[in-house]
């Protein structure tokens, strides 16, 4: 006999779907928001001529692109909240998976955020530096006038790229049992027992999501090409 | 103003400066010729230290280059250089290219800084074109943009390295009645250039290099005249008469 859908399970799970799907979205943009800052300082390390700065972000970036997200996670998940508890006195049982998972991303991506930056910044011609430094600009003043405001620009389709697997990224976070959307997709199927139409419209959902994202993605690509 | 003595630089066992001194005083123009390769550029980046340097000294205005600890920034902001690339920002308007570092480096006023860009623009004849973007000038223009943006700085001296290098051959005449006007003002200039009609006109001496060497430092009648070295007259033969 064949398998029966039934999909009435659904709209009563809505609300439950969409506090998941805050979690996801928040997730998201603190990886993405952290991920950039510290990806942009990791790229500047690794191109300095300082030594032990570049070996530190090469360093950094390299293990973090040979380990496994969900190894990250998990990892997270055991001992940053009890750093954390520690740190700030907090009672043992206070719930910080979602810091955890946050803390996480936001180390894990901004491996690859570094390297999309490192490459942006490679893009700018080496002799916008020099005209810099030529006009008395410092080293920082040319970085942030001249250097990054134009590897930004040149970036930003990547950078878009890169936030849209974060967010089927933050998935994973399954692992450490937090609600997140398909957590609580995942969750809500288990309970009814119809996980097979529930993860169906799971994916449906990240679906629409990221394949909208991503043609606006080439929608802005394509209006801000350089002409 | 400028005493450069006994410079010489090398990437590992190749030499691309060997031994060069000479002296640019106020007010002189000096062109600086040679065959590609013979280390012309790497001189005069040399001069506000954008090239670093292994032994010998460099002094600008009583200011040693070389010295670890001598502020470069501060140097830099009064010695102007031009490229041949022209290096222009191509993310900010004329405006903004000609303003920025007199706010900056400087720290003079916003509306302060325009008003002084915007009289050099004027003067290198594109004021009309303030409000658009690099990308949307002509080599030349950029090129004038960039004189005007290093003179905006309020230079002591300027330094050109192959201002005209990148241009098309029509577009070399604005630049150099640009640099022309300026060397007849009495700026301090340290051109490097294949342009030997500008190095006729206006040089009062012409530094002719080789492998890094400096083979000629004449004055420009000596050296159009009766070249001394075999390498500068095969040089003048080939770039001459075309």
């Amino acid at each position: 006999m064949a398998y029966e859908f039934d999909w009435s399970s659904i709209p009563g799970a809505l609300p439950i779907l969409w506090d998941g799907m805050a979690v996801s979205l928040e997730i998201t943009l603190i990886a993405i928001v952290v991920g950039i800052v510290w990806g942009t300082l990791l790229a500047m390390m690794r191109l300095s001529s300082i030594k032990p700065l570049s070996l530190f972000a090469a360093g950094y970036v390299n293990l973090f692109r040979a380990v496994p997200l969900v190894m990250v996670l998990l990892w997270f998940f055991l001992i940053v909240p009890r750093f954390i508890a520690d740190l700030f006195g907090l009672p043992p049982n206070t719930d910080l998976r979602l810091a955890s998972a946050m803390i996480g991303f936001a180390l894990f991506e901004s491996a690859y955020y570094s390297e999309i930056i490192r490459a942006g910044i490679q893009s700018v011609p080496k002799g916008q530096m020099a005209a810099c430094q030529a006009l008395g600009m410092t080293y920082g003043q040319a970085m942030r006038l001249v250097i990054l405001p134009q590897a930004f620009r040149n970036m930003v389709p990547l950078l878009l790229t890169q936030a849209i697997i974060l967010f089927q990224d933050t998935s994973l976070v399954y692992v450490s049992a937090l609600a997140d959307f398909f957590g609580s997709a995942y969750k809500v199927g288990d309970r009814d027992g119809r996980l097979v139409e529930m993860l169906l419209f799971a994916g449906l959902v990240y679906f629409i999501l990221c394949f909208a994202a991503s043609m606006l993605v080439k929608h802005l690509q394509k209006k801000y090409q350089p002409a | 103003m400028i005493q450069i003595s006994h410079v010489s630089k090398n990437y590992g066992t190749f030499d691309v400066l060997k031994d060069c001194s000479t002296t640019v005083s106020k007010g002189e123009v000096i062109v600086v010729c040679g065959p590609s390769g013979s280390g012309k550029s790497t001189l005069i980046k040399c001069v506000n230290g954008l090239e670093p340097f292994q032994s010998g000294e460099i002094i600008v205005n009583g200011t040693s280059v070389g010295d670890p600890k001598t502020n470069l920034s501060k140097l830099r902001a009064h010695v102007g250089m031009v490229f041949q690339n022209f290096e222009l920002f191509p993310h900010m308007s004329i405006t903004q290219n000609l303003a920025i570092a007199q706010v900056k480096v400087l720290g003079r006023k916003q509306d302060e800084a325009v008003d002084k860009g915007l009289k050099l623009l004027d003067r290198v004849g594109l004021k009309a074109h303030a409000h658009k973007f690099p990308g949307q000038l002509s080599g030349g223009q950029q090129q004038r943009v960039a004189i005007a943006r290093a003179l905006a700085m309020d230079p002591i001296c300027m330094l050109f390295d192959e201002p005209t290098s990148a241009l098309d051959p029509e577009m070399v005449n604005e630049v150099l009645d640009v640099m022309t006007e300026l060397a007849q003002e009495g700026m301090t200039m340290m051109c490097v250039t294949h342009e030997m009609g500008f190095a006729k006109r206006v040089a009062n001496r012409v530094i002719f290099m080789d492998h890094g060497r400096i083979v000629e430092d004449d004055s420009k009648e000596a050296f159009f005249a009766n070249p001394r070295s075999e390498r500068a007259q095969q040089f003048l033969a080939k770039i001459l008469h075309h």
